[in-house]
């Protein structure tokens, strides 16, 4: 088992036919996800590459059956591309896309809240998702990842994520479904969302989680895992030695008024029964322990 | 980006609120002759991106125009928490019956707007957030459904505000709801928000940060260039590379933001100090490493250099070609240690392997490479 997608998943990506989107949806592809259409309102009736496009996501959803849209449009039309994606039927829309301000993520976030209840939104500005040997939807390299289990992987930085898929690989331990929710202020799936699958999925049976510094979704993590998350669960958080005020790279990484320290994470997670990793080897070196255990 | 407050008021006066004239200057005679303009008496305020301006002295009442020159003189140059002031604000002095505290920001666990409106205003928000929370009245906005007068007008009664300035408070509520919305800032705050004795409800100090990703909705232009940077990081800024200065002298170089994190948090944990955070992004070709190289080698304090890719989609080979074609286009001061993983990790290796130095090493894991690049800056400076 796997959560959020598997081989039966298919994808309409919107912007494959601008170069990212075309790029990256062909790896897909190439991984074995089933890329069934694009979308780009001036060119619908071409195809990329043998893949179909659509001038709306609906036609793709009629024509193709996807189920889940992967959104490589750019910052300034994210917003009505997610809104364009939940109308159209998917059930899943994954932004790849970084640079969305932060009122788009706040209304759409709720938009979809309210108006397509269904629907689960992953990002904007995240890696993806990778359920290994049976789809790959975003920019993760496939082959860092082994497929299998038991390990599910949860992750707000990118590098982060395949640092910690390739850490896992490297000892032989294979993973479930790694979901890298992005860095932004607004992410449309959180920790908690992850953890909940996880803890439902009877395949994975334990779960990595990188977290970082800035905002507080770590420790409301930390509280959901004490109450309600019985698989063994290993963190790394980056950002230890940050300096307050500063932004390091994401929207989302910033220390300010003494809140969402790396150590304040690390203490929360710690207190939640969470094994802590001082560096992402030391976490898969935990990893490897927790796993061997089972 | 953060605004000054001269560039805040403009903001807010954009949305129809009601703000003091004022001038915006550099030196003391344009001080003296925009308090001429203006006429006395006339507030001088410092013009910084930090807070406790009044508490340092940057902020001085001048009730003719000699107190203009002297005060002006005194606050320019001045170090405020390590700003040096070189903008001055000189605004029309207002009386104050009342002083209020107003805000919005983006409540990141709620994913909704926070507003706080306070009648306690004009001391730090913080405190009272500490000492009489009830003191404050929360407001949460659903970003779709927007904030209507009748939620005001509640908020403005849980706030225990002068009922005779409801409608006012109402009514500029609204429009700082308007301003932080489509404007696209990340925070908007007054404090103080101020009551005059004649009963008007008036802005006297303005806190905006924008959203730098709204760049495509909004001229950022004039906000951007009045950011603080040090050299290091204009020099960063311009090649698109996300870099932080710090005080160490381990010049830190890594693709995204998570892993540059974590490598500054190895060098700090083997007892280095990193010189920077530098992220170069995904794809780490020769252009994007050679600049990333001129901006550490820029830096005089940097006494070594830790490299540190993880190939993910970006190949190892690639990465070892833009760091061998780096080298050849720049004279490195310092030397550098790599660690190179991921994808095609032996290919780049085995392309960096000829190159192999007392300048360049290699090295097989993240915290071996911090220790040895730690251990070189510590060797240099000795």
């Amino acid at each position: 088992m796997s959560i959020f997608i598997d081989e039966n998943t298919k994808v309409v990506y919107q912007g494959l036919t601008g170069s990212q989107g075309r790029y990256y949806g062909m790896l897909n592809r190439d991984y074995g996800t089933q890329v069934v259409a694009g979308t780009n309102p001036k060119k619908a009736g071409t195809d990329v590459e043998g893949v179909p496009i659509f001038a709306t996501v609906a036609d793709a959803v009629e024509s193709t059956g996807a189920n889940v849209s992967c959104v490589f449009i750019p910052a300034a039309g994210v917003r009505s591309a997610v809104l364009e994606a939940a109308e159209g039927g998917v059930e899943l829309i994954v932004v790849i896309t970084e640079g969305v301000p932060m009122h788009d993520e706040a209304f759409f976030y709720n938009k979809l809240k309210a108006d397509y209840p269904g629907v689960r939104l992953l990002g904007p500005n995240c890696p993806g998702l990778i359920s290994p040997g049976k789809a790959n939807i975003g920019i993760t390299a496939g082959h860092i990842a082994k497929e299998g289990g038991p390990v599910g992987i949860v992750s707000r930085s990118g590098t982060l994520t395949y640092q910690a898929l390739y850490e896992l690989k490297q000892k032989d331990i294979g993973c479930t479904t790694c979901v890298g929710i992005g860095g932004d202020p607004v992410p449309g799936t959180s920790f908690i969302d992850c953890l909940t699958a996880f803890e439902e999925d009877p395949e994975t049976e334990a779960v990595m989680m990188i977290g970082e510094i800035g905002g507080s979704a770590e420790e409301e993590a930390a509280e959901f895992i004490a109450a309600n998350v019985s698989k063994p669960v290993v963190a790394y958080v980056a950002g230890l030695t940050a300096p307050p005020g500063k932004k390091m790279g994401h929207a989302g990484a910033i220390v300010s008024g003494g809140k969402g320290t790396a150590q304040a994470k690390m203490d929360a997670l710690a207190a939640a029964g969470v094994r802590i990793g001082q560096s992402p080897s030391e976490a898969g070196d935990i990893m490897a322990e927790v796993v061997a255990a089972l | 980006m953060d605004l000054f407050e001269y560039q805040g008021k403009q903001f807010f006066a954009s949305y129809d609120m009601p703000v003091s004239p004022g001038e915006a200057v550099t030196t003391v005679d344009d001080a003296v002759a925009a308090a001429e303009r203006l006429g006395t008496p006339v507030m001088v305020k410092a013009q910084v991106h930090t807070g406790g301006r009044g508490k340092a002295g940057g902020v001085k009442y001048a009730a003719d125009i000699d107190a203009v020159r002297t005060h002006a003189s005194n606050i320019l140059g001045l170090d405020i928490r390590g700003h040096i002031v070189e903008n001055l604000w000189i605004e029309k002095a207002s009386d104050i019956a009342e002083e209020y505290y107003v805000s919005f920001t983006l409540d990141r666990s709620a994913k909704q707007h926070l507003g706080m409106l306070s009648a306690e205003g004009g001391v730090e928000i913080e405190a009272v957030a500490e000492e009489n929370p009830d003191a404050i009245a929360k407001i949460w906005v659903d970003p779709v459904d927007g904030l209507t007068a009748d939620q005001c007008r509640q908020w403005v009664l849980a706030a225990n505000l002068n009922p005779d300035v409801t409608d006012q408070t109402v009514e500029l509520l609204l429009k700082l709801y308007e301003a932080y919305t489509s404007g696209d800032a990340d925070l908007v705050e007054i404090n103080p928000l101020i009551v005059t004795p004649e009963g008007r409800v008036h802005v006297l100090d303005a806190k905006v940060t924008l959203d730098g990703n709204a760049g495509f909705r909004h001229d950022l232009a004039p906000f951007d260039a009045t950011q603080p940077r040090d050299e290091r990081e204009a020099a960063a800024h311009a090649k698109s590379l996300q870099y932080v200065g710090l005080e160490g002298s381990v010049g830190v170089i890594a693709n995204g933001a998570g892993l540059a994190m974590s490598t500054v948090d190895v060098v700090n944990q083997v007892g280095g100090k990193p010189a920077n955070f530098l992220d170069i992004g995904g794809g780490a070709n020769a252009d994007v490493m050679a600049g990333a190289l001129e901006v550490i080698n820029n830096d005089p304090d940097v006494q070594s250099i830790f490299i540190n890719i993880f190939g993910g989609i970006t190949r190892g080979e690639e990465v070892a070609n833009g760091i061998i074609e780096a080298m050849n286009r720049v004279d490195i001061a310092s030397p550098i240690v790599i660690r190179l993983d991921g994808t095609n990790a032996d290919e780049g290796r085995a392309l960096l392997e000829p190159h192999l130095s007392d300048r360049l090493m290699m090295a097989p894991t993240m915290l071996e490479a911090a220790q040895e690049a730690v251990a070189l800056a510590k060797g240099a400076a000795s």
